[in-house]
């Protein structure tokens, strides 16, 4: 069990009370003993050491942060993570298994949908998100989806083609 | 950014909620989506001594329409869920036309209609829905329920009329007495940034006459401005080009906008007038589509 105090408040670390949270990460369990004011943002990062999710804004804007949080993106930077006591929660380390990409990844990949790739996490899971719910989508309805991730470096176009082409793929291996 | 720190409570009940408001005694806060809340508190601008979750109260995330067309829409009910809701399209559409343009997909998953009523920002986009609509909010504290229109719920920026130990625990649509009609629109620079002016119109009519008529203006003043007058030229009468003309003059003249980075307050004012005039002559189209 991790006890974040120490590493995100050093100068605070005795005499405050924290919680046990208990959180389904990427299918599982993990504990840590959290300030109320820890974020779940930072929980992801620097108590389970997920440094997949970024946080880029800190404001609630970019999208970086983005996880799945019973199954919908929600922007973690803007979640306490005393608030994700006992439900699920998939970063971008969940979308790949141990010996296959997750066909969102091998799109970006394919249709070089990253520079910097400070944005990829948050808009993979978004994308995820969205092909779970319409496993076709038109190119506007993903433009719409990832509307709440910023990028500073592509220009979206290579973005929506690889969500594109993720859903052209799973349909595929359905239809097979 | 971190917020300072606060006692965490998680009720799991209404009225355990409401006991912990007032032991609160003013520096408790009602944390539903966060969408606002957590990203003030992070940069100071809010520093409550109790945060009272109330995310794991069950039975309030709902959204309902009576048998006379009533609306209700609990406090969890998010806006991904009105924005995704049959009912509303089918029902509501000027908060249909709002719902999918409220912050930005992801906000929507978990930010609520309530709170952001609660929240009473000036360029918020559901209070200006909900005065049009003539809405109501259901605040509820230790000594029972009581009902808040709409347009007396916001008191001024930031401020809105609940006592320290009330919670805002529904959002009513009064049941429409003609074809409900209207909708929203709202100018942004791009997705999720602040409005730099939106324009909610809501009106009832039949027999081809306006019987009911509100217009709520965001963003284009010190808090959400209730357009009367504008909307009030618009009732007992047909909707035609004139009369289209003259409430969205009405409309701009209530504006109280300032100039800022978004545009001169002469250019929002403009906005508001070119919106109160789309929304109307959208509403004669499907008037005369449904004729």
């Amino acid at each position: 069990m991790t006890s974040l105090n120490e590493e995100v408040f050093p100068d605070q670390a005795s005499n405050v009370p924290v919680r046990k949270v208990t959180i389904r990460i990427n299918g599982e369990n993990r504990s840590a003993n959290v300030e109320p004011r820890l974020l779940l943002a930072h929980l992801i990062r620097q108590g389970f050491n997920l440094t997949g999710t970024h946080t880029g804004c800190d404001t609630s804007n970019c999208g970086a942060c983005t996880v799945l949080f019973d199954g919908q993106p929600i922007k973690s930077c803007t979640m306490l993570a005393i608030q994700a006591d006992g439900h699920d929660v998939m970063t971008v380390e969940g979308l790949a298994t141990a010996s296959e990409l997750h066909p969102i990844q091998e799109g970006f990949k394919d249709e070089h949908g990253l520079q910097c790739g400070f944005c990829t996490p948050g808009m993979m899971l978004t994308a995820k998100a969205l092909l779970d719910e319409n496993p076709d989508p038109t190119e506007d309805e993903v433009r719409w989806a990832l509307s709440g991730n910023l990028c500073r470096c592509t220009g979206y176009q290579n973005i929506v083609k690889s969500v594109m082409w993720a859903a052209r793929k799973i349909n595929n291996q359905a239809a097979n | 950014m971190y917020p300072t720190r606060f006692n965490y409570e998680s009720p799991k009940s209404i009225a355990e909620a409401i006991a912990l408001l007032h032991q609160g005694g003013g520096e408790a806060k009602i944390l539903a989506g966060g969408q606002s809340l957590v990203p003030m508190m992070r940069l100071r601008f809010a520093a409550p001594e109790m945060i009272v979750d109330i995310n794991n109260i069950p039975g309030l995330d709902y959204l309902t329409v009576d048998a006379d067309g009533t609306i209700h829409i609990g406090a969890l009910c998010r806006h991904s869920d009105l924005e995704k809701s049959s009912l509303l399209m089918a029902h509501q559409p000027t908060m249909a036309a709002a719902a999918p343009v409220i912050a930005d997909p992801i906000v929507r998953n978990r930010g609520t209609l309530v709170g952001s009523l609660c929240h009473a920002d000036p360029q918020g986009d559901w209070s200006s829905v909900m005065m049009a609509l003539g809405g109501i909010v259901v605040a509820q504290g230790p000594n029972g329920r009581r009902s808040i229109p709409a347009a007396d719920f916001v008191k001024g920026p930031f401020q809105n009329m609940l006592a320290f130990d009330e919670i805002a625990i529904e959002a009513i649509v009064p049941a429409p007495k003609g074809i409900p009609n209207g909708g929203y629109l709202k100018l942004e620079r791009r997705v999720g940034d602040f409005a730099t002016a939106g324009v909610a119109v809501a009106v009832e009519s039949s027999q081809g006459l306006i019987i009911r008529a509100g217009i709520g203006l965001t963003g284009v003043g010190g808090s959400t401005i209730n357009a009367t007058a504008a909307a009030q030229s618009l009732v007992g009468a047909p909707l035609t080009a004139g009369s289209i003309a003259h409430a969205a003059d009405l409309a701009a003249q209530a504006a109280q906008p300032r100039s800022d980075h978004r545009g001169s307050a002469s250019y929002k004012r403009q906005i508001v007038k070119t919106f109160v005039v789309r929304i109307l002559s959208g509403v004669v189209e499907s008037m005369e589509r449904a004729a």
